[in-house]
């Protein structure tokens, strides 16, 4: 799929430089240790800034999909329709990421399933998260 | 003079506030509604900015007063309906001074400021008090019924105004970009329609509940009749067209499992509302619709989107806190005008109110039951967005006019039209008001 080009900023540098090295990381506060995603100067939690990033597993689960058949993004379009599944990372399963599941035709997503995360390569070359079904 | 936000101080969020203070001591009166039409056509008379006043001076109207007598206005500033005015496009200077400008040249066109309404409407000779309710209608009322009840206006307008431009929705900007700032690519990367948060909860409730997509048929259909019966709606005055289940049945997918009728309609149309004091409006011309309370949820979601899980526990707690600050039970509801864009939501809304005794899993069973304005059990007897495009304010103006015996043909005749509820938007993070023939 061809996503469009990521272009980190200082905030999310840290989590884009880790996909470039093949891991995923997971904003972390440090004051109540609860994993947070999107990212935020703050915890939303506990409004405490003391943020790190945090190195997890890569293994999750499709929680639920949808099918996207009027996308709004110019470049995905060619390739409707697509799916759009929610993943729920396994340290927490409160902590989701979006994927198109590469490989697994559209509206025939096993909800579910356990998944891996991949690394797939944006048109500028940084790297973002994407999910493969584990078989 | 700025206009300011509303305070977080001025919304109701716990459970365990006890009846609302100002319970039945704020009314709504009158009600003004703009023409519509599906986008502008780019003439100072179909602005937003002329929109709106036509809505403020018919709301004034209806309610019987003299403009002199207005003190406060409460409006929500954002006009856009997701059109946005594109950096470096020409500015109308032919429609910015056909009015009395503002200092931004885009107010009246693209975005709407209480400061440009008063430049705009010279009647409105002593307004003192101005506050934005940022969002949309559903929260411009519930900051107005609070500015009542405390004091700080008597007799207040409630306005919200709409622009669409050209343009297909959320298709310009960051979306036809070849790239993504970091931040947002992280929810935005995977080119998710607006729609897709509601549909993946809608698939997550019909797989735990044994539920499908067509299910929802009788909903749609009941809601576009209904809104061709609501002579100020969209469908009812631009294109009069019923939908059938097959209509519904065969549309095409935006985000499955939400199709194109499960979207509404984007278009321009101003909406006000005249609110005063239980005393005053006792004199008034229209028949009091008391207020018995108003909450708002802001509940945010743990992660990317709400889950079903997150959406069920927050409308259900939304719920008590109606029915607590109003004193009332759900037994009490005459009619339920929650919000329906998407479609695929308002469920969640009715499950939380527990409507006519509806459990979690149960709404798209009820749907399948007379649920029309004639019998004993309506649902979106407004039609919500559904039946009248998008404005999220058919709910508020259906309820006060159910209330007061004059929703015309729309009216409800299964059930006597003495309690009802509406808000919106979304599940999560939305602000709601019980509304009420009688101060309680």
């Amino acid at each position: 799929m061809p996503k469009q080009a990521v272009v980190p900023d200082d905030f999310t540098k840290p989590y884009y430089d880790a996909c470039n090295q093949g891991k995923l990381v997971i904003q972390n506060c440090k004051s109540c240790n609860i994993l947070q995603h999107p990212p935020a100067p703050a915890c939303r939690e506990c409004n405490a800034s003391d943020m790190e990033w945090k190195e997890v597993s890569g293994r999750g689960t499709i929680y639920e999909y949808g099918v996207i058949h009027d996308c709004p993004v110019a470049s995905l379009q060619a390739d409707q329709p697509f799916n759009v599944a929610v993943i729920m990372l396994d340290e927490d399963q409160g902590i989701q990421m979006y994927s198109h599941l590469p490989g697994v035709p559209a509206d025939e997503v096993p909800v579910g399933s356990k998944v891996e995360v991949i690394f797939e390569e944006t048109p500028n070359g940084q790297k973002v998260p994407e999910w493969k079904v584990v078989n | 003079m700025v206009t300011q936000n509303a305070p977080d101080s001025m919304f109701r969020t716990q459970e365990g506030l006890g009846l609302w203070e100002h319970r039945g001591k704020v009314a709504a009166v009158g009600v003004g509604h703009s023409l519509t039409s599906r986008r502008w056509d780019g003439k100072a008379e179909t602005s937003v900015g002329a929109n709106s006043i036509t809505a403020l001076r018919q709301a004034i109207a209806d309610a019987g007063i003299s403009p002199d007598e207005v003190d406060g206005i409460v409006l929500d500033p954002g006009t856009t309906t997701g059109a946005h005015w594109q950096e470096g496009d020409p500015i109308p200077m032919d429609v910015v001074n056909a009015f009395n400008p503002s200092s931004d040249p885009l107010d009246g066109i693209a975005k709407l400021s209480a400061e440009w309404i008063l430049k705009n409407m010279p009647e409105l000779t002593n307004v003192k008090f101005t506050m934005n309710g940022t969002g949309c209608m559903s929260k411009a009322i519930v900051v107005a019924a609070q500015a009542v009840g405390d004091g700080l206006t008597n007799n207040c307008l409630v306005l919200k105004g709409w622009h669409n431009l050209e343009g297909r929705y959320y298709q310009g900007g960051a979306n036809a970009q070849q790239g993504r700032p970091g931040l947002a690519a992280i929810s935005s990367l995977w080119g998710t329609p607006a729609s897709y948060g509601t549909a993946l909860q809608f698939a997550a409730y019909c797989r735990k509940y044994g539920k499908t997509h067509d299910m929802m048929a009788p909903f749609i259909i009941n809601s576009r009749r209904n809104g061709l019966l609501f002579p100020e709606g969209f469908w009812a005055q631009n294109r009069p067209e019923g939908l059938t289940e097959e209509d519904y049945l065969a549309a095409r997918w935006i985000a499955k499992p939400a199709n194109l009728y499960d979207n509404d309609i984007p278009i321009m149309a101003s909406a006000a509302y005249l609110f005063t004091t239980a005393e005053r409006a006792k004199d008034m011309k229209q028949k009091p619709v008391y207020i018995l309370n108003h909450v708002s949820s802001r509940t945010r979601a743990r992660s990317l989107t709400p889950t079903l899980e997150e959406v069920e526990a927050d409308t259900a707690r939304t719920g008590r806190m109606l029915y607590e600050g109003a004193g009332i039970t759900a037994d009490d509801l005459s009619f339920e005008n929650m919000y329906d864009g998407f479609t695929l939501f308002h469920q969640f809304h009715m499950e939380g109110l527990r409507y006519r005794g509806v459990q979690n899993g149960e709404a798209l069973d009820f749907y399948q039951t007379d649920i029309s304005i004639e019998g004993p059990n309506p649902v979106s007897p407004s039609g919500g967005n559904c039946g009248s495009g998008r404005t999220r304010f058919w709910m508020h103006t259906d309820s006060i006019q159910q209330i007061q015996q004059r929703a015309g043909a729309r009216q409800i005749t299964g059930v006597k039209a003495e309690i009802g509820v509406s808000g919106g938007p979304m599940p999560l993070g939305g602000d709601f008001t019980i509304w009420s023939s009688t101060p309680g």
